[in-house]
């Protein structure tokens, strides 16, 4: 029973630090219909950065630098890449392929094979209470995910910027006739999923796994199915599907010496299958606007 | 004139006389990522369907082969079928997984495929490092040469070709060209047919496809199983080139390898994918074998870029490039005075 406890606790966070990513992703996604692919390099940048800095800088200060930089090149991508490009949306998906596959290069060519500790103040120490064991960089996740979240959707709701936003993303030509600038509202769209993910790198490289390393920015993927399986347009269905993701992961790699016969390493594929399943029954995710044409 | 057109790719057949082995090796790869770059345009450029999971079907195809092909000992399993069967069975199986992989494709439109597909390759990397009796695990297995009318493509008969001994490369050099000629023509004569229309509606006007009574879902389907099948051919001859098939090889970086393919190449033309295939798989082999003689590329081992990363972020940047000031693709460039203008059709 404890065992089951801790780890719904530990998929709750995990699943947190996945919406905050799939959230990122959403907000791309609805201000400019492009899938950002390059979203995972974006989050190895981020947590390279306060990786490298914070012997310099301090944690805080490292993850300030991390957010700064991870927005800026997010920024980057979009007055180069979406601004200028006349090609068709997925088309430009592709393209952001092209930059993840620029950023992850030179990143892991510079992680090479080491493994870097991102310094956050709660290196492995852990919280007890009744007789169950969590690590603080759990419960920091979940909070601090969760204070994020609430003022993303807050900002999202009731902030002029946010009202634009969901202007644009109903109707992008009518939102530009009243004055709304599109080209800003992208821009701030990439700029805050940047951010989003830069955060979300110091919780998935902290404590218990061992640091950041090249293969962070595959863990990263799997905000990939959080996206699409609650419905690439919706914010809720970033939420669920983030949570829904980070327990599955978390209790089909918990019991997987009951699930042997399935091989090795389950938990890392059990959101993968989750989320074909899912798509089976409904094709545009959970939360996701369905297509009205039916042909 | 328009008989002589395809005249200069007789020079194809010259390579195995005058180049090594290196050369050929590398050829021979450009050749298989060829055959699996046009399956992937066919879908990706021609219909609109982004696919990730294109290094899955490369995976089924190639193991597929080996399974078929391969005996039985006490590792791994094996049915020890004759080579050129195995290699049938093998494009069906992989045709076979993206017919099963047809409920989603079919239903699914553009980017949300593209994720959806790439739950295929991370769920297929798992299986292939489980399932051991059919993969080798981690290693690898052993890939059985082909064996074609008696002759083994592998180095284990003398064979003399006007003065040149035929090794294991040049035999499968033309072996390749065989099957990625099949492939390309194959592929042309679906683009300029009924089903290429249909599939280029489906791209264009979803809408309009399916009030003039193309069956989308079906359409959407069956190209991504097609797709899949020249992914699987593409396999087996990489499996054959590589003669061991290693599970690590399948991943991810491999299905965004075949994207930046199709964007460099050109999105929708079969000589588009072919060219953007011999681009990003020689493109590493260039700057190994010329390490020493660029700036910035360092030889292995040594201080700087290794040649694998510079390689990506020239493809990388290609891609991105293309997109911005290229939307055609290598394909589209047009040198004045070499090649004629296209005719217009009314």
């Amino acid at each position: 029973m404890t065992r089951l406890l801790e780890l719904l606790i530990n998929g709750l966070s995990l699943g947190a630090v996945y919406a905050l990513i799939a959230l990122g992703f959403v907000v791309i996604f609805k201000a400019t219909e492009v899938v950002n692919f390059a979203h995972a390099s974006l989050l190895l940048l981020g947590g390279y950065v306060t990786a490298v800095l914070h012997d310099d800088f301090g944690f805080v200060g490292a993850l300030a630098t991390g957010i700064v930089v991870a927005a800026a090149v997010g920024a980057l991508v979009e007055f180069v890449l979406l601004r200028r490009a006349k090609a068709r949306r997925d088309v430009i998906a592709i393209a952001t392929i092209g930059i993840d596959i620029v950023l992850t290069a030179e990143l892991s060519r510079r992680l090479g094979t080491s493994v870097l500790a991102l310094g956050d103040p709660w290196g492995d120490k852990v919280v007890q209470f009744g007789g169950i064991t969590i690590a603080q960089t759990r419960v920091a996740a979940l909070v601090v995910a969760a204070v994020l979240i609430a003022l993303f959707l807050t900002a999202f709701k009731y902030t002029p910027w946010g009202i634009s936003m969901r202007a644009v993303a109903e109707d992008s030509e009518t939102a530009a006739l009243m004055g709304i600038r599109l080209g800003r509202i992208s821009m701030s769209a990439w700029c805050v999923a940047g951010a989003l993910a830069a955060v979300a790198a110091v919780f998935i490289a902290a404590f218990p796994t061992p640091g950041l390393d090249r293969t962070t920015s595959l863990v990263a993927l799997k905000a990939f199915p959080a996206a699409i399986l609650g419905g690439l347009d919706s914010m809720t269905g970033a939420l669920v599907g983030g949570l829904l993701i980070g327990l599955t992961e978390s209790l089909v790699g918990g019991y997987q010496n009951d699930l042997t016969f399935l091989g090795r390493g389950l938990g890392d594929v059990a959101p993968y299958a989750v989320m074909i399943a899912i798509l089976l029954i409904r094709p545009s995710g959970l939360f996701g606007t369905r297509e009205v044409s039916r042909v | 004139m328009s008989k002589l057109r395809w005249a200069p790719l007789l020079l194809l057949l010259l390579p195995p006389f005058y180049l090594d082995a290196f050369w050929l090796h590398a050829g021979l790869f450009a050749m298989a990522a060829a055959i699996g770059a046009i399956g992937l345009n066919l879908l990706t450029g021609s219909t609109g369907q982004l696919s990730m999971g294109h290094s899955f079907f490369l995976a089924v195809g190639a193991y597929g082969y080996v399974y078929f092909a391969g005996e039985s000992d006490g590792h791994v399993a094996g049915l020890g079928l004759p080579t050129p069967l195995a290699a049938v069975l093998a494009v069906v199986l992989a045709g076979l997984a993206g017919l099963a992989f047809s409920p989603i494709s079919g239903r699914l439109s553009g980017v949300y495929l593209g994720i959806a597909s790439l739950g295929l390759i991370f769920v297929g990397q798992h299986v292939l490092f489980n399932f051991e009796k059919v993969t080798g695990g981690y290693n690898g297995r052993s890939v059985e040469p082909m064996r074609l009318l008696g002759l083994p493509f592998d180095g284990s008969t003398d064979l003399v070709v006007l003065g040149v001994p035929f090794g294991a490369e040049e035999r499968l050099w033309f072996l390749g060209l065989v099957l990625l000629g099949l492939a390309a023509w194959f592929a042309n004569g679906v683009l300029r047919g009924r089903p290429g229309r249909a599939m280029n509606l489906v791209r264009d006007q979803q809408i309009a496809a399916g009030v003039l009574g193309v069956p989308v879902a079906r359409v959407r389907g069956a190209v991504f199983t097609l797709s899949s099948m020249y992914a699987g051919l593409a396999g087996v001859l990489l499996a054959l080139a590589f003669q061991r098939a290693v599970p690590d090889y399948f991943g991810v970086m491999l299905a965004f390898e075949y994207l930046a393919m199709i964007v460099i190449g050109g999105l929708g033309s079969v000589n588009g994918a072919i060219i953007g295939a011999a681009f990003v798989t020689l493109l590493p082999q260039l700057l190994t074998r010329y390490a020493d003689a660029l700036p910035m590329v360092a030889a292995v081992g040594g201080e700087g870029v290794a040649p694998s990363d510079a390689a990506r972020y020239l493809y990388g940047g290609a891609v991105v490039l293309i997109v911005l000031f290229l939307p055609a693709g290598l394909s589209g460039l047009r040198v004045p005075f070499l090649t004629p203008r296209k005719e217009t059709t009314p």
